[in-house]
C-alpha cells in the first residue's frame, strides 16, 4: 500500500515546512487529487492538509477596489459572492460552468489553478507519459486525442489544462500569492500554468514547497463588468470539460472598443491569452469583421495534434461569439445555463 | 426478502381495481432513505474483500505476476493465479446454456480484451486487497490486437442476439430494389456502448457444507441458481441468491461473469465469506456491453413513397472467443410493410470482452440506423417523414402475414404528433430557428420492441386474518416490479394492495423468471395471477360447500373476489369474508400455486409488439454546432398498463437513453492498445438533468386479447428505440447535415457544413 504520511499543519508556514520533505503534496478539497491517488497516477509520500489552515478562506476587498480571494475559498462561495459577481461576472460565469455543483462546494480556488489534465493517457498507468513519468514518451499522440491541445503543445505533451475558472482570470491579469521556503512572492496567472516543451513534467512555476495562498484580482479590470461573457462548449450540458471555451471581455467607450481581454480553454496545457487578438481590437470598431480578424490572430499559431483539426476553426467561432456575447453586454442575472450557448435568456437560476 | 422486512406497507388508502392504479414504489421510502439493501450493504462477520486485476492488454500471454509481493502485503490472504486456481465443475470454455457465455476465470495465462481478470487478491480489507492486486506488476507477452474493422476477422454467425435468426429473407430483395423508382443507400454505425448501471456488479458469497448463499444483484435468479451449481457442482437448490434490489440492470445482472465466480470460488477456497464489488473501471470488460455495429440500408420506394424492398445489414462486434451479435437487423421485420426484406447479420471478432444484451439489444443499435435511414428514404421522396410511415404502414407482420396480437401504432403516431405539433414542421432541413437563432429541427422515429413470455411460477397464500401473502423470484432493477406485480397480485385475490405481503427477490421462491426482454411484469405477473386465482378457487370451494356461508350452493354459479370478500355472481348481497371462510373451515390459510408459460399455438399465431411513436425537437447552434435536445414526446401503446406511473418513469427512462445513444454516450478505445480511454463516468457520458429539459411520455390505450391472459406487453426497452432516430432525424432537420455515426459530435456538425 502506498502509505503515507498526513500531516495537518496550524500555520502556513508550518505547511511550507512539512511539504518540504521530497514526495510532499498539498491537499486541499482533493477533487483532484484524491481521484489521482487511487488510480494510482499520484503516489504521494506526505499528504499536508491545508484546509484548516487559517485566513485562507476570505474574500477580502482592497482599498483600491481590487479584490484578494483565499486560496481556501470553495469555488461555490467565490462564485455565488454579490459583490464578486458583479464586479468579475465572467469570472463567476466561468465557475458555475465548470464540474458539477457537488464538486464546487468542495473544491477551492487553489485547488483549481493546480489541478492537474485530464488527458486520459496521463491517468492510464499502461500508457506512456512523459508528465506522469519523464522520458517515457507521449501515447496521446497517435492515440485517441480528439480533444488534445491546439497551441503550444509539443512532441512531448499534448494535454490541456481543463480549468474554466483560469481562463478568464488570465484574461483579466489575475495575480497569484505565493508562500515557499524563501518567502512571499506574486506570479502573473498567465506565468503559473507552464507550456511543455521537452519538460511537461514541470506543469507550473511554482518552486518546491511553494504554496499559493490566495489570488488577486486588479480593480482596473472591474472595467469590464459590462461587457464580459464565458463561453464553454462541451458534449453534456454539466459535469464536462470544456470542447473549447472563451472569455471575452470588453471595455467600451460609445461604439468603439476602448481595451479588449481574450483568453481560450482547452486548446493548451495552460489558459491561452491571446494578446495580439486584444491589441487587434483596441480603438476598433465592434464589427464582425473585426471579432473575425481577432479570432483569426488568436488562433494564428494553432495546429492539430491529432484528430482535432476541428478545434481550430471551433475556437476562433467561439472566440468571436464570445466578443459578440460580451459587446450584447453582462447580463444582469447569470445565466440558467452559465457559459453556454444556449444561455441567451437570461434571469432563471442556474440550473447545471 | 419484501419491502416490509424493513417498514410497514404503506397504506394506499383505495378500495376497488388495484391494477391501473399509479401508486408508488412500494420500497421507494426505503430507497430514498438509505435504508435499502444492496448486495455490497452486506457485510457478514469475517468476510473477506477480493479484488480482480484486471489486464492492460487486449491479446497476448500473462509471463509473469508478482505473487511473492502481494502475497507479501499485510492482510492479503490469498492470491488467485491460474496456478492455484481450484477447479470448477463446469468448463468455463463452454457455454453454460441456455444464455450463459464462456467466462474467464483464470482458466489461463490467456489474455483476449482489456481489463480481463488475471488474478484475483482476497484480504482482510477492500484496501489490502487494492493495493495486493496493485503489488502483482504483471508482466506480459503482447501480441497484435484485433480492434477495429480492418484488424478483426469477419464471420457467418450461426445466431443472433439470444438464439435470433442471423438472416431472415421475405421475398426477393433484389428484384424489389431493381424495380424501385429510388433507392436510398446508407451506411450507419453505432459505438460500443457499457451499462454502468448505477451499481456495479457484486456479490458477497458465504458457503456453509456444500450450501453458498449469494448477495447480489440479479435479474435471473433461477437461471443463475442452476448457473451458479452448475460451476460449483452443487444442485441449485443448494444456492441461494438473495437480491432484494438492484441498481440498475440494464441486462447485464442477468449474465454470470467471471469475476463473481471467482469470487465464490475463493470464499469455497478460503471457508470465508467473501465480497466483490467491481470498480467502474472494471466494468468496462468483463461484465458485457453493447457492441459497436456498422450497418447498411438499402430501402427501394416507388414513385408512392411506398416500399419495394428493405436491405438491412449489420455487422456486429464479437469477443474472439464468444459470439454475442447485436441482432440490429431484426429490427427491420416487424415494422414497415415492404414486399421484399432482408435482415442479414455478419459477425467481427475483436479483442473485446464477450458483448450482451444491454437494455433493447440489437433494437436500439438497429432502430437507430433503420430510422434515420427511413427518415433519408422520406426525404429522397419528398414526403413528410410521419406521411412517409404510414404510407409503408404494416397492417399484419411483414412477410408472414400474421396478424398483430394488437397494434395501435396509428394511434401513436396520430396522438404524438398532435401533442408535439409536428404538422407545422417543413419538409425542407434548416428552416426553422428560434428567437436566438438557433438552429431547430425536428424528428421522428418508430418504436418497436417484440414481447417475450418467460416461464414462471408462484404461490399465492390467503391468510387466517384474511390478508395474503405472494411470493415469486422476482427481480426490482428499479423498474418498480414490487409494486407492480403486487398489483396484479392484489387483483386477483381481491385485497388492498396494502393487504398483500409480496416476498420477491430470492431464488427459492418459486421462479419468477428473467427480468429481461420487457418480459417481466407479464410473465411473472401471469404466475401471480394465475396463483391467486388458484387461492381464490380453493377459498371458494370452501364457502360454496359449507352450509354456513352464505354463498352455500353457488358453486356453479360462481363468485367474484373483492375487497377481502367473496360475492355470489347473481347477487351481490350475498357475501363472505376470506377471514370467516377459513375461520369456520378451521383453515390457518390457503395456499395457491401456478406455474405460467406462453401458448405455443397463440405464440405461432400472432406477432407481439409494443408500439410507438417518439417526436424530438433539437436546437443547434448554427456556428457552433452544439446540440441540445430541448424536447421530447412519445406515444406508445404496450397493451394493459398496471401501473402508469411506474411505466411513464420506464418510457422516460428509455427516451432518455435514446438521447444518451444519440448524442452522448461513446466507448472511446484506443487503437493501438484495445484499451478503452474514458472508462469512468466522468469521461463516459451519459446525459445529466439539464441535457433533457423536457420528455412527455403519453399512454395509448391498447387491449390485447392474445399477448397473454393479461393484456400486459412489455415497456422495459421500447422507449430507446425510436428515440434515437428521432433526435438523428432532428439534427439532420436542424442543420441539412446527416451524420451517421452515433454519437452525433459537434465536429461532425462544424465540418459538415460552414457557418451561418
Amino acid at each position: 500500500m502506498n502509505r503515507f504520511d498526513y500531516i495537518q499543519p496550524a500555520s502556513v508556514a508550518e505547511a511550507i515546512a512539512a511539504v518540504s520533505e521530497p514526495g510532499s503534496v498539498y491537499l486541499g478539497a482533493g477533487t483532484n487529487l484524491l481521484d489521482l491517488m487511487k488510480i494510482g497516477v499520484s503516489r504521494p509520500q506526505r499528504v499536508v492538509d491545508i484546509t484548516r489552515l487559517p485566513g485562507l478562506d476570505r474574500i477580502d476587498w482592497l482599498p483600491d477596489g481590487g479584490v484578494r480571494i483565499g486560496a481556501l475559498v470553495r469555488n461555490s462561495d467565490l462564485a455565488y459572492d454579490e459583490r464578486f459577481a458583479k464586479t468579475f461576472p465572467v469570472v463567476a460565469e466561468a465557475l458555475l460552468s465548470g464540474a458539477s455543483a457537488q464538486l464546487r462546494n468542495a473544491a477551492t480556488v487553489g485547488g483549481n489553478l493546480m489541478q492537474r489534465t485530464r488527458c486520459a493517457y496521463f491517468q492510464d498507468l499502461g500508457s506512456a507519459c512523459n508528465r506522469r513519468v519523464p522520458g517515457s514518451g507521449c501515447d496521446a499522440l497517435g492515440g485517441q486525442s480528439r480533444l488534445h491541445a491546439v497551441l503550444g503543445w509539443s512532441e512531448h505533451c499534448i494535454a490541456t489544462h481543463p480549468s474554466d475558472f483560469c481562463v478568464p482570470l488570465v484574461a483579466l491579469d489575475a495575480m497569484v500569492e505565493v508562500e515557499g521556503p524563501r518567502g512571499t512572492r506574486e506570479i502573473a496567472l498567465d506565468s503559473l500554468h507552464a507550456l511543455p516543451g521537452s519538460t511537461p513534467e514541470q506543469e507550473t512555476t511554482l518552486a518546491a514547497g511553494e504554496l499559493i495562498v490566495a489570488l488577486r484580482l486588479p480593480a482596473e479590470v472591474a472595467s469590464f463588468a459590462d461587457n464580459a461573457r464565458y463561453l464553454k462548449l462541451r458534449e453534456r450540458t454539466s459535469y464536462a470539460f470544456a470542447v473549447v471555451s472563451a472569455a471575452a471581455a470588453l471595455e467600451m467607450e460609445g461604439d468603439t472598443i476602448r481595451a479588449a481581454r481574450i483568453a481560450l480553454g482547452g486548446v493548451a496545457a495552460k489558459p491561452w491569452r491571446a494578446r495580439e487578438a486584444e491589441a487587434s481590437l483596441a480603438g476598433a470598431k465592434p464589427t464582425a469583421e473585426a471579432f473575425a480578424g481577432a479570432a483569426e490572430l488568436a488562433l494564428a499559431e494553432a495546429r492539430p495534434s491529432g484528430a482535432n483539426a476541428f478545434k481550430i476553426e471551433l475556437a476562433r467561432r467561439i472566440v468571436a461569439r464570445a466578443l459578440n456575447f460580451a459587446l450584447a453586454g453582462t447580463p444582469q442575472e447569470m445565466p440558467a445555463l452559465p457559459a453556454s450557448p444556449f444561455s441567451t435568456n437570461p434571469g432563471a437560476y442556474h440550473v447545471a | 426478502m419484501s419491502p416490509e422486512n424493513a417498514a410497514s406497507p404503506l397504506q394506499y388508502g383505495r378500495a376497488g381495481s388495484n391494477a391501473g392504479q399509479p401508486l408508488t414504489r412500494r420500497d421507494g421510502l426505503l430507497k430514498v432513505t438509505g435504508r435499502a439493501t444492496y448486495a455490497a450493504d452486506n457485510h457478514p462477520d469475517g468476510v473477506l474483500y477480493a479484488v480482480a486485476a484486471g489486464a492492460s492488454i487486449a491479446r497476448g500471454r500473462v509471463t509473469s505476476l508478482d505473487v511473492a509481493a502481494a502475497k507479501a502485503h499485510p492482510g492479503v490472504v490469498e492470491v488467485l493465479t491460474p496456478a492455484n486456481r481450484p477447479p470448477l465443475a463446469h468448463d468455463p470454455d463452454e457455454k453454460m446454456p441456455p444464455f450463459g457465455f464462456r467466462v474467464d476465470v483464470l482458466q489461463d495465462d490467456t489474455v483476449r480484451y482489456v481489463n480481463q481478470p488475471i488474478a484475483m487478491v482476497i484480504a482482510e480489507t477492500l484496501e489490502a486487497a487494492t493495493e495486493g492486486a496493485a503489488l502483482l506488476d504483471p508482466h506480459y507477452e503482447v501480441e497484435s490486437a484485433a480492434v477495429d474493422l480492418e484488424s478483426g476477422e469477419r464471420f457467418a454467425p450461426a445466431a443472433v442476439g439470444v438464439g435470433a435468426a442471423a438472416r431472415t429473407a421475405h421475398g426477393d430483395v433484389e428484384a424489389g430494389l431493381a424495380e424501385a423508382v429510388r433507392v436510398t443507400e446508407v451506411d450507419y454505425e453505432t459505438p460500443p456502448q457499457y451499462h454502468n448501471a448505477m451499481e456495479p456488479h457484486a456479490v458477497v458469497a458465504e458457503w456453509d457444507g456444500d450450501r453458498v448463499t449469494l448477495d447480489m444483484p440479479n435479474q435471473a435468479l433461477a437461471l443463475s441458481a442452476a448457473a451458479y451449481g452448475a460451476y460449483f457442482g452443487i444442485p441449485a437448490e443448494n444456492v441461494l441468491i438473495r437480491s432484494p434490489f438492484l441498481g440498475g440492470g440494464f441486462g447485464s445482472k442477468a449474465i454470470l461473469n467471471g469475476p463473481q465466480i471467482l469470487t465464490i470460488l475463493a470464499a469455497r477456497m478460503l471457508g470465508r465469506p467473501v465480497k466483490l464489488a467491481l470498480p467502474r473501471k472494471q466494468m468496462f470488460g468483463p461484465v458485457g456491453h453493447r457492441g459497436r455495429t456498422w450497418q447498411k440500408l438499402r430501402i427501394g420506394t416507388d414513385g408512392e413513397g411506398r416500399m419495394t424492398a428493405l436491405h438491412h445489414h449489420a455487422l456486429a462486434e464479437t469477443s474472439t472467443f464468444d459470439d454475442f451479435i447485436e441482432p440490429s437487423a431484426n429490427i427491420a421485420l416487424p415494422l414497415y410493410a415492404a414486399p421484399a426484406i432482408l435482415a442479414e447479420h455478419e459477425g467481427l471478432r475483436l479483442n473485446v470482452g464477450t458483448p450482451g444484451p444491454m437494455r433493447a439489444p440489437g433494437a436500439a443499435s438497429g432502430s437507430a440506423a433503420l430510422e434515420a435511414a427511413i427518415d433519408e428514404a422520406a426525404e429522397a421522396c419528398g414526403m413528410d417523414p410521419l406521411a412517409f410511415r404510414l404510407a409503408n404502414y404494416a397492417e399484419t407482420e411483414p412477410g408472414t402475414g400474421r396478424p398483430f396480437s394488437s397494434k395501435t401504432l396509428r394511434e401513436c403516431y396520430a396522438e404524438g404528433a398532435k401533442r408535439f405539433g409536428w404538422s407545422g414542421r417543413p419538409l425542407e432541413p434548416r428552416r426553422m430557428r428560434d428567437e436566438n437563432g438557433f438552429l431547430v429541427g425536428w424528428g421522428m422515429g418508430t418504436a418497436v420492441f417484440h414481447c417475450p413470455h418467460f416461464p414462471a411460477e408462484a404461490r399465492a397464500t390467503l391468510r387466517a386474518d384474511g390478508t395474503a401473502l405472494v411470493e415469486t423470484a422476482g427481480a426490482d432493477m428499479g423498474q418498480g416490479a414490487w409494486t407492480a406485480l403486487a398489483q396484479i397480485a392484489a387483483e386477483a385475490l381481491g385485497l388492498d394492495p396494502s393487504q398483500v405481503e409480496f416476498h420477491s427477490g430470492l431464488s427459492n421462491l418459486p421462479d419468477g423468471g428473467v427480468a429481461g426482454g420487457s418480459g417481466h411484469t407479464a410473465s411473472a405477473g401471469l404466475a401471480l395471477h394465475k396463483a391467486g386465482g388458484d387461492a381464490i378457487a380453493s377459498l371458494a370451494e370452501l364457502a360454496t360447500a359449507d352450509a354456513a356461508s352464505p354463498l352455500f350452493g353457488a358453486g356453479n354459479i360462481g363468485v367474484v373476489a373483492r375487497e377481502g370478500r367473496l360475492y355470489r355472481r347473481d347477487d351481490e348481497t350475498r357475501s363472505d369474508s376470506y377471514a370467516d371462510i377459513l375461520k369456520r373451515a378451521g383453515r390457518a390459510q390457503i395456499v395457491g400455486t401456478a406455474k405460467a408459460a406462453r401458448d405455443p399455438a397463440v405464440a405461432s399465431a400472432y406477432a407481439m409488439f409494443s408500439h410507438g411513436a417518439v417526436f424530438a425537437e433539437v436546437k443547434v447552434d448554427p456556428d457552433l454546432g452544439q446540440v441540445r435536445a430541448t424536447r421530447l414526446v412519445g406515444a406508445f401503446a404496450a397493451g394493459r398498463i398496471i401501473n402508469p406511473r411506474l411505466v411513464q418513469s420506464q418510457y422516460y427512462g428509455g427516451m432518455i437513453w435514446g438521447v444518451s445513444f444519440a448524442l452522448h454516450e461513446e466507448a472511446v478505445t484506443d487503437r493501438r492498445t484495445g484499451r478503452i480511454m474514458n472508462a469512468d463516468l466522468a469521461e463516459y457520458h451519459v446525459p445529466v438533468n439539464a441535457d433533457v429539459p423536457s420528455v412527455e411520455a403519453i399512454l395509448i390505450p391498447e387491449e390485447d386479447a392474445h399477448v397473454n391472459p393479461l393484456g400486459v406487453k412489455g415497456v422495459g426497452e421500447i422507449g430507446i428505440t425510436g428515440t434515437v432516430g428521432a433526435v438523428a432525424n432532428a439534427v439532420w432537420h436542424a442543420t441539412g447535415v446527416r451524420v451517421r455515426r452515433f454519437p452525433v459530435r459537434i465536429e461532425d456538425l462544424v465540418a459538415g457544413r460552414a457557418a451561418g
